[in-house]
């Protein structure tokens, strides 16, 4: 929305304002006082592509994020659990796209947007990268990877982009069943068969780093992090939510009576904090860069599903104009 | 459909469990094959509408295969019946299980099925048995929206660009014999009429015929002619699709029998 | 033309949540026509019943105000405290004022 008065602004506000300078410091001690930047606002441009990358990201997360999920649909063990899985795959198409919705507010084109991701220049969350073989997988990436996301995205409800906390409020709201699915799922198969409690434990092992690294590099090595906690789009370190992350976790897997796959794990009375082992961001890196285990068929599927629905998008708006035409000829 | 007390009596158990499992199936197996869709559909908005279609479709095989389950009275859930069933105790509308292909075929698969289901579960109402009439009356409006959908998205592609009207075209024309089934007699769901559980078949024909042309006349599709079809699955017999689709369905209570999920 | 054609055109959407309430702006939605546009509002923000009416506008058939007018627009505004009750006192004890 408000999309085609962007080129207008520039023009008349710099005109009315002494100089960029006061704008950009207008701006900044709005973002101080905790008031919302709304789209029509004069915002730095750094701070405009920061958001169009920051929230496409996470929409396109959220898009090739129904895939593993998703591969479970047509073989979900009861009825139940199938409603319950289609239910949360279409929310989180629901949630790309009130966050693409809110991208759309900056200036960018939903279609701009896919064209980023299916060319592969734009990034989505890595952990979607990562395969589902077992059932138990769809309960551990409610469980851990919504949780993680979660835990990352609350603080995002505050943030200083209008649009994009409104988003966050709503999609907030809509995941809280999200995680609480995915523990039910784990817990009826850790307190199952043998097998089934072994299908449990193997998610575990397989989903728990790749968990711990949703959150990002260390701060140390976190290359935005400064800039955006000023701009209060981001508003945790990578490390606090983390660890946050770890510290209510662990308990939860202990209570379903499973193993965290991290032998240095250890609870520390001194800070009150769990302390992990170290982390493989040497994995992290190779999976960025593209070198996941399922990097290659995660956007291929995309790509097709765009492809092949080409012809289904163009009809309708074939359709659409000659209806119009047809509606003036009328009139 | 009259209900009259000797009707009522009528309605054998077998008679009540076997027609549920019909309608029942005929919504499950189009809800996995419309699960198929999803993360996959032409738009992000066409991922909602089918996931939503299925998640209707889902809870009408739900209620119903509960239903037939507790009057048949041996234990059996909705579960025993959906996974532990073999592909040739489906009694589901052979259309139903028809492969995805393309977006078009979808659609005229589900319009068709739509427009079938708008006059069975108007009708189905005023069942003898409260809870068919109970599943009718709010299938009912979930199968208006469905029809809305469907023909909406029936028009766009027939009326929209050339490769799209030929792409319906092909799919109403490779599905349209399936529909001589759902108004044949000889199966479970004429029985279920004489008995005063539903309508009779052959009673939707004109209603359904009437919505379907003015449909296709304003897509600008050519109603294909009618061929005598008579392999039917409410009849037991099925096309080499429904065992494929079964087989994933069923994969996981097959391979671990008797467990909770 | 082709470029025109590629994306389905923004419809923002508004939504009332209950009857007795207005229409609340929830975000936007893409659709090649009004019609679909309601439909896919529907699918979108009403999956968990957020509401009993819904209404679309093309995104660019919106005029909105300039931020860049709005100490013009809202400002004058300020100091016009007696258009609010509480700028005038009146005794305790007289009631139902």
């Amino acid at each position: 929305m408000y999309t085609q008065g962007l080129d207008s602004l520039g023009a008349d506000c710099l005109h009315q304002a002494t100089d960029a300078v006061t704008l950009e410091q207008r701006f900044q001690s709005k973002v101080d006082e905790d008031e919302r930047i709304e789209p029509k606002d004069w915002m730095p441009d750094a701070y405009r592509q920061t958001l169009i990358r920051q929230i496409s990201q996470h929409a396109h997360s959220e898009i090739v994020g129904m895939l593993p999920e998703g591969n479970w649909i047509t073989r979900a063990p009861s009825l139940r659990r199938k409603a319950v899985l289609i239910a949360k795959v279409q929310d989180e198409g629901g949630h790309g796209m009130y966050l693409y919705s809110a991208a759309e507010t900056l200036g960018i084109s939903r279609d701009e947007l896919l064209e980023q991701l299916l060319a592969g220049t734009a990034k989505y969350s890595s952990i979607f990268n990562y395969p589902t073989p077992t059932w138990a997988d769809v309960g551990a990436i409610g469980w851990l990877v919504d949780g993680a996301a979660i835990m990352n995205q609350i603080p995002i409800c505050r943030c200083s982009y209008g649009p994009y906390a409104r988003a966050m409020v709503r999609i907030c709201k809509e995941e809280s069943f999200h995680q609480r699915q995915g523990f039910e799922i784990m817990m009826t198969l850790a307190r199952g068969t043998p097998e089934q409690h072994r299908m449990a434990q193997d998610a575990l092992n397989r989903w728990w780093w790749p968990s711990i690294m949703m959150f990002g590099p260390n701060d140390a090595t976190s290359k935005h992090t400064a800039q955006s906690m000023r701009w209060k789009i981001k508003r945790f370190s990578n490390d606090e939510l983390r660890q946050k992350f770890i510290d209510i976790t662990v308990p939860q897997a202990e209570f379903l009576g499973l193993k965290v796959p991290d032998p240095d794990l250890r609870w520390d009375e001194a800070t009150q904090h769990y302390i992990h082992g170290p982390i493989d961001w040497k994995e992290f890196e190779e999976v960025l860069k593209g070198n996941g285990p399922c990097n290659r068929e995660r956007l291929e599927t995309r790509r097709r599903a765009h492809d092949d629905g080409r012809w289904v998008r163009e009809a309708a708006l074939a359709h659409a104009e000659k209806q119009r035409a047809r509606e003036t000829q009328a009139a | 459909m009259s209900a009259s007390a000797a009707t009522v009596l009528s309605a054998s158990t077998d008679l009540r469990f076997r027609y549920a499992v019909h309608l029942g199936d005929t919504s499950l197996i189009l809800a996995q094959r419309l699960g198929e869709w999803v993360g996959h559909a032409p738009a992000l908005e066409e991922d909602l509408a089918l996931a939503n279609i299925a998640l209707d479709l889902l809870g009408q095989a739900r209620y119903l295969l509960s239903y037939a389950g507790e009057i048949e009275g041996k234990g059996r859930t909705e579960d025993d019946l959906a996974f532990l069933r073999d592909p040739s105790d489906f009694t589901n509308l052979a259309l139903v299980e028809q492969p995805n292909v393309d977006f078009g075929h979808t659609i005229v698969r589900q319009f068709l099925i739509d427009a079938w289901q708008l006059e069975l579960f108007e009708c189905l109402q005023g069942s003898s048995e409260p809870r068919l009439a109970e599943l009718a009356a709010k299938a009912l409006k979930e199968t208006r929206y469905h029809y809305r959908f469907s023909s909406g998205w029936m028009v766009r592609l027939g009326d929209g660009t050339e490769e799209s009207h030929k792409r319906v075209q092909d799919g109403l024309d490779s599905l349209w014999k399936f529909t001589s089934e759902f108004f044949a007699p000889g199966a479970v769901d004429e029985e279920a009429a004489a008995a005063g559980l539903g309508p009779d078949p052959a009673s939707l024909r004109a209603a359904w015929a009437a919505n379907v042309e003015q449909v296709l006349t304003e897509a600008t599709l050519k109603k294909p002619a009618d061929v005598s079809y008579r392999w039917f699955g409410k009849r037991n017999q099925h096309s080499e699709h429904l065992s494929h689709l079964l087989a994933e369905m069923q994969f996981m209570q097959r391979t671990y029998p008797g467990v909770q999920w | 033309m082709s470029q025109q054609r590629k994306q389905w055109p923004l419809y923002e959407v508004f939504i009332r949540a209950r009857s007795g309430l207005e229409h609340k702006h929830v975000g936007s939605i893409h659709a090649v026509d009004a019609r679909q546009a309601v439909e896919h509002a529907r699918d979108l923000y009403t999956r968990r019943q957020e509401g009993v009416s819904i209404w679309v506008v093309r995104s660019s058939d919106i005029t909105a105000s300039d931020p860049g007018d709005a100490e013009a627009l809202f400002e004058p505004a300020k100091d016009k405290i007696y258009r609010h009750p509480t700028f005038y006192s009146i005794p305790d004890e007289v009631k139902n004022l």
